[in-house]
């Protein structure tokens, strides 16, 4: 067995796959250099990103697979998740030894699971759809931030671009410091330094910062949440199963 | 100013909350004027209520001033509450404002009758037009048909809305008579199949010259009181099947009756809605539509009632146990389908799946069936060898056993040591 060392971005994921072939592997074990241990008793390929073997790759998958697998490739990479990122290496590999159709056996581990992680982050790219919440600035830009489970940012650009086209916007993303900017003609990438002053966990900004109507209909989203309720139907366990309670940081509904 | 608004919000939105539909998907308004909005593809639930339920248009009425003294509803003439109006601008400035932070998928717009039919679709029909003309707003609106209101008003509001919907209230024509003496079926149908022919001319002219406006793009649907009167659950889902044959309904919803009133036609004030047979009863609604089951097999002469106990594919699964095992690898998509435990997704990947090899216990875990339930219906390639053959008490006395119904509640004489 080997073991492969990558960079954890896609490209360098990709080139791995490249030399696997190149060097004519057996079964490869693949890590991401940040969770690497040295071993004195094993010998380790590092593996060097590489724009154009890493096309090459991609342009033989794209030969075996249809756009939605093509995604459900690039939603699971976004999962940042270890295991996954063997999974793919797997199923790349799996794909590329086998006539076109293989992704359809289910009863294959690594094309369930990346079918099975697909799904998941597909869910918390819909999750962020569904409960950021923006503030008004005064500055008239509609600013959230969000902490999510996956690197969903990347699946969110077509969404709220789409939707929200006549305002400018910020979602950023506190844990990968992080954040896509629209400016009413494209969306691009942003970072930046937020001072002491931004509590990661409230989605709040201040209020010196915010435009004046923006406290009334966030009050008024609050009476609404409340009027729209049955109380006589009462059913936490299920509320909780659509909200997970890890979300409600994200609600301004559900904030005191 | 702001507590004015405040309360009217909280008047009109608890007035509209006995409306259950909450769906935002199955139009297909794009934002193609640069404006705020996109109603296209899926919906979304951007919050749900502690019952439960999605939250995910604004949904409100105009008024809840009302001629109508319908005994099952708030807003009846003879009910002494609050009553409220909004201005046209007022309901514009919620959405968009609502919208702009997303909150809301859209608006779900809905009124008491003030004066007339006409007077009050007239009135719906500025708000969405403005909405959508003067502040280009593309995003989701369910718009109720006023019965009654004339053919003109009818086809304008379908220009503007995604949906439009207008509620039969009780199941059979009996008890809508009996607590909503005014109201009848008839003057639901009427309205519904009216928009249903122009969405059909709409979209067969679709078909021919691109340029053809959109019509109600995400159809219609309807509601249905359960528990109010006493109709059999056959008699509801038989009118439900009608609807969705007649009118090519999107959904009919089903609303376990809330009591809201002392009059005695009606079950008191302080019973509990009745939630399981809701949920059955939208089970056996999804057997309809997604499973291929006739609503004959599910509901008849024989069975008028689902069953409160277990789900209505397990109960129409144990009646019919001739038809089981079924082994997955060999079995018909549908009959795959029609087994307990097993739903379309995992359907789907099992005959995918066994074309590449026999299927195993073990797959088919993996792929996500509900195993417990299925493996009484099922044979597989390392099926035990089983002997002798159940009988459907049995089976259900098992699958009672290992499973914990979400509606059980800890029985009296058991301590709970939490």
């Amino acid at each position: 067995m080997e073991t492969f060392i990558f960079d954890g971005t896609l490209e360098g994921l990709l080139t791995s796959i490249f030399y696997c072939y190149q060097r004519k592997s057996g079964t490869v074990k693949l890590i991401n250099k940040d969770y690497h241990l040295p071993d004195v008793f094993q010998t380790n390929f590092l593996v060097v990103s590489d724009d154009e073997k890493g096309r090459r790759v991609w342009e033989g998958l794209k030969k075996k697979l249809d756009k939605e697998w093509l995604l459900r490739f690039y939603q699971s990479y976004l999962s940042e998740q270890p295991e996954t990122f063997q999974h793919l290496f797997n199923f790349a590999r799996y794909i590329i030894d086998n006539p076109a159709g293989a992704e359809h056996n289910f009863g294959n581990p690594h094309v369930l699971a990346i079918s099975q992680m697909a799904q998941k982050v597909h869910r918390e790219k819909h999750r962020m759809e569904a409960f950021i919440r923006f503030q008004k600035t005064a500055d008239e830009i509609f600013y959230a931030h969000i902490e999510p489970d996956f690197n969903v940012l990347p699946l969110l650009t077509e969404h709220f671009q789409n939707r929200y086209a006549d305002q400018k916007w910020i979602i950023y993303d506190l844990k990968r410091k992080y954040g896509l900017f629209y400016d009413l003609e494209k969306v691009e990438e942003v970072a930046f330094d937020f001072s002491a002053e931004m509590s990661p966990n409230l989605n709040a900004l201040p209020s010196r910062l915010l435009d004046p109507k923006e406290e009334l209909y966030s009050v008024l989203w609050k009476d609404y949440f409340r009027s729209t309720n049955i109380p006589t139907r009462k059913n936490m366990k299920l509320h909780i199963r659509h909200v997970p309670k890890r979300y409600w940081k994200y609600l301004s509904e559900k904030q005191q | 100013m702001f507590e004015r608004i405040r309360e009217k919000l909280e008047i009109l939105a608890d007035a509209a909350k006995y409306d259950v539909s909450c769906s935002s998907s199955g139009s297909n308004r794009k934002n193609e004027n640069k404006g705020l909005g996109d109603a296209y593809g899926t919906g979304i639930c951007h919050s749900y209520t502690e019952d439960g339920r999605c939250v995910s248009l604004l949904k409100i009425l105009l008024t809840n001033h009302c001629i109508f003294d319908c005994a099952f509803c708030v807003s009846r003439r003879s009910n002494d509450i609050k009553r409220a109006a909004f201005t046209v601008e007022e309901v514009v400035e919620l959405t968009m404002n609502f919208y702009r932070r997303n909150y809301i998928e859209g608006l779900f717009l809905s009124s008491g009758i003030f004066k007339n039919a006409d007077y009050t679709m007239e009135r719906l029909v500025r708000i969405v037009k403005k909405l959508r003309n003067e502040e280009r707003f593309n995003g989701y609106i369910h718009l109720k048909t006023i019965p009654g209101a004339s053919e003109e008003l009818l086809k304008e509001a379908g220009m503007y809305a995604d949906r439009m919907s207008i509620n039969l209230e009780m199941p059979t024509e009996t008890g809508l008579k009996l607590l909503a003496p005014e109201k009848s079926h008839e003057e639901v149908k009427k309205p519904l199949n009216y928009i249903q022919k122009n969405i059909n001319q709409f979209s067969d002219e679709k078909a021919l010259i691109k340029s053809v406006p959109k019509f109600v793009p995400a159809g219609q649907s309807t509601q249905i009181v359960i528990g109010a009167t006493p109709d059999t659950d056959k008699e509801i889902m038989d009118t439900a099947n009608a609807f969705y044959k007649n009118f090519s309904l999107k959904r009919v919803y089903y609303s376990g009756y809330i009591p809201i009133s002392n009059d005695n036609r009606l079950p008191v004030i302080g019973t509990q809605p009745p939630l399981i047979r809701e949920n059955r009863l939208y089970q056996a609604d999804w057997l309809m539509r997604f499973y291929g089951f006739n609503v004959q097999e599910i509901l008849n002469d024989a069975h008028p009632n689902l069953e409160a106990d277990v789900d209505p594919k397990l109960s129409w699964a144990l009646r019919n146990l001739d038809r089981f095992p079924v082994d997955v690898n060999t079995a018909d998509y549908h009959m795959i389908l029609r087994v307990p435990g097993i739903g379309v997704a995992s359907a789907l990947k099992i005959v995918q799946a066994r074309k590449f090899g026999r299927l195993y216990q073990d797959n088919l875990k993996k792929i996500g069936i509900s195993y417990n339930k299925a493996k009484h219906f099922i044979r597989f390639a390392d099926s035990p060898v089983q002997l002798k053959d159940f009988e459907s008490g049995h089976i259900k006395g098992l699958i009672l056993a290992e499973s914990q119904s979400k509606y059980q509640r800890v029985a009296a004489n058991q301590l709970s040591i939490f």
